[in-house]
């Protein structure tokens, strides 16, 4: 793989890890356990397809095929998306929902945190109006994690089930792949090993203060979201979110 | 909006004599255009006049939200994404804007929305309508959103000061929603493809009479608006606001290129307004007693979302005590 394809492919994992992750509150609109919560959901939503658009229009410049960050978004299938398959989870429960989010903050905020240091200075310019935003996205989660750990028994046992059903999913965040080395080599991405210490340094200690017991270190992890092979929950999302690109695929405008 | 039918309890203006003075005090007030704020002594019925009036408002940002919902997972692209995903954002904050002031008259948020839960309060009835393809998210901006401001813009002058100055704010992000749902259906009519131009005419010929009902039943036939007129809550009749956002409406439909779905629509030289044809009250009146396409469903979602929520909630208060009693106990 060329650094300029890793680059690529880098630039899709970030744009569709929240893209999709954006798609997954979305479907929480009308939906959440209070109105302070509707709003912040959609705060944090708005925020991640934000940031889609933004590494999607770079990812589109670097492609250069004649499509747009909407092309990318819109009319790409599954195994060309590249988001963490934890992303794609679904919403369950508050706490499966605020658990999801939590890892992918814990990991979001550390990647974005390296990347404004990027010697790409497209990536560090993204990376820097992103990284405001997943600081509070962070600091939100993680909040919602000790109040649902230590909050009533029942908020408990579920937050513990939440953690023990998405801990599979939150290794691929950690697990350097070829991308990750060659980002890592050319200074534009992060140093796996510190993210993966950084990470589990910060989720151990919110789940600590939450009362709750992360995965066993050597659990077994489901990954492949970062070359395209993912849950069976993808495709249901997208057959959603690009519906209308699919059954009119003549129209130029909307 | 949504001062659509609101119970003041008084079918019959008090006269100045029959009034005991506080209340002819109050209503020399409410004449000199002071604002009523809420330490303010005020009469019993105009509190709960507002309290219905108020938290039905409320009640239909946070149920107009649905609608909506149903779009926001499928909006085509990303910057129709982000835009309905922002105005649903705003809603939320009128919502919890709204019941912000209606607490400042003694009302509890949970129990008026329980009474909606129970089908006791009302709100817009324009919400159960269905949005049955994308068009509807620009014609719910323009027609819905618009209506809404005629009604909005009139209550920026309401008598109750927390109401009227949450009128002031909400208004601006509510000429910017109406704007940007009109700019969706032009953006298809002009360069769509055939198919687009004809979900536009569609959504038009759905949510054009439904959006005239958002002003109410004629005057004569809404015998709590003379007190609401009386008290300033309301400040215009219901058929004079409708009749302002005809006015106001049907340049822009023609501009579209597009029609609405009444044959009696026409300019009248000789009063300088549109004609428009009878509206159907008992669609009306039906939808509103909840025998609308999607009542069940807005309240059946709504009620679940609180419900299934009640854990969460139990858990940050549970949660919140702790913290309180281990900052106490350091």
């Amino acid at each position: 793989m060329t650094q300029a394809e890793a680059l690529q492919e880098y630039l899709l994992r970030l744009a569709d890890s929240d893209m999709i992750l954006g798609q997954r509150l979305c479907e929480l609109c009308g939906k959440a356990p209070a109105l302070e919560e509707e709003l912040a959901l959609m705060n944090v939503a708005l925020d991640l397809v934000g940031q889609a658009r933004n590494w999607y229009e770079y990812a589109a410049e670097l492609i250069d095929d004649g499509g747009d960050a909407d092309k990318l978004a819109f009319r790409r299938d599954a195994h060309n998306y590249r988001n963490l398959l934890l992303t794609e989870q679904p919403n369950e429960d508050y706490a499966v929902t605020m658990g999801r989010q939590f890892f992918f903050d814990a990991w979001h905020y550390l990647t974005l945190n390296s990347l404004v240091d990027s010697s790409n200075e497209r990536v560090a310019g993204i990376a820097a109006k992103a990284l405001k935003e997943a600081t509070y996205h962070l600091r939100r989660s993680s909040e919602w994690i000790k109040r649902l750990g230590d909050g009533t028994e029942e908020s408990h046992r579920r937050m513990q089930d939440a953690v023990d059903i998405l801990w599979r999913f939150t290794g691929e965040l950690i697990t350097p792949n070829d991308t990750d080395h060659i980002m890592a080599e050319a200074g534009i991405g992060p140093e796996p090993d510190q993210l993966a210490s950084n990470w589990r340094e910060m989720v151990n200690e919110v789940l600590t203060q939450a009362t709750l017991t992360p995965g066993a270190d050597d659990a077994w992890m489901y990954m492949g979201g970062k070359h395209g092979e993912h849950t069976e929950h993808l495709g249901f999302i997208l057959a959603e979110m690009q519906f209308l690109q699919r059954a009119y695929p003549d129209a130029t405008t909307w | 909006m949504y001062a659509q039918l609101v119970e003041t309890g008084s079918k019959r203006l008090k006269t100045k004599e029959e009034m005991s003075p506080q209340e002819r005090e109050f209503q020399e007030k409410v004449d000199a255009e002071i604002k009523i704020e809420a330490k303010n002594w005020m009469p019993e019925g105009y509190r709960k006049t507002l309290v219905r009036q108020i938290s039905q408002h409320a009640h239909s940002e946070v149920v107009g939200m649905l609608p909506e919902g149903n779009w926001v997972t499928r909006a085509p692209t990303l910057k129709r994404k982000l835009q309905l995903m922002a105005k649903i954002q705003d809603e939320a904050g009128h919502g919890l804007y709204l019941y912000s002031a209606m607490e400042t008259l003694g009302a509890d948020r949970d129990e008026e929305i329980e009474k909606l839960h129970q089908g006791k309060a009302k709100y817009s009835s324009i919400f159960n309508y269905p949005t049955l393809n994308w068009a509807d998210m620009g014609a719910v901006g323009w027609l819905v959103d618009g209506a809404a401001i005629v009604n909005q813009v009139v209550l920026q002058r309401t008598s109750y000061g927390p109401y009227s100055r949450a009128m002031v704010r909400i208004c601006k992000e509510e000429s910017f929603h109406q704007r940007q749902g009109y700019q969706i259906l032009l953006d298809l009519m002009r360069e769509g493809t055939d198919e687009q131009k004809a979900m536009v005419q569609d959504a038009i010929n759905r949510l054009w009479w439904p959006s005239l009902m958002m002003f109410g039943p004629h005057d004569d036939e809404s015998p709590n608006s003379q007190q609401s007129l009386a008290w300033k809550i309301k400040r215009k009749g219901n058929d004079e606001l409708r009749q302002m956002f005809i006015d106001q409406t049907v340049p822009q439909l023609e501009f579209l290129g597009c029609t609405a779905p009444d044959p009696d629509l026409k300019w009248n030289e000789e009063t300088g307004h549109y004609d428009f044809g009878e509206i159907n009250w008992q669609e009306f009146y039906d939808v509103l007693k909840g025998n609308g396409p999607c009542n069940r469903e807005r309240i059946n979602t709504r009620k679940k979302a609180i419900d299934e929520g009640r854990w969460v909630r139990e858990a940050a208060v549970a949660y919140a005590k702790k913290q309180k009693q281990r900052t106490q106990a350091a």
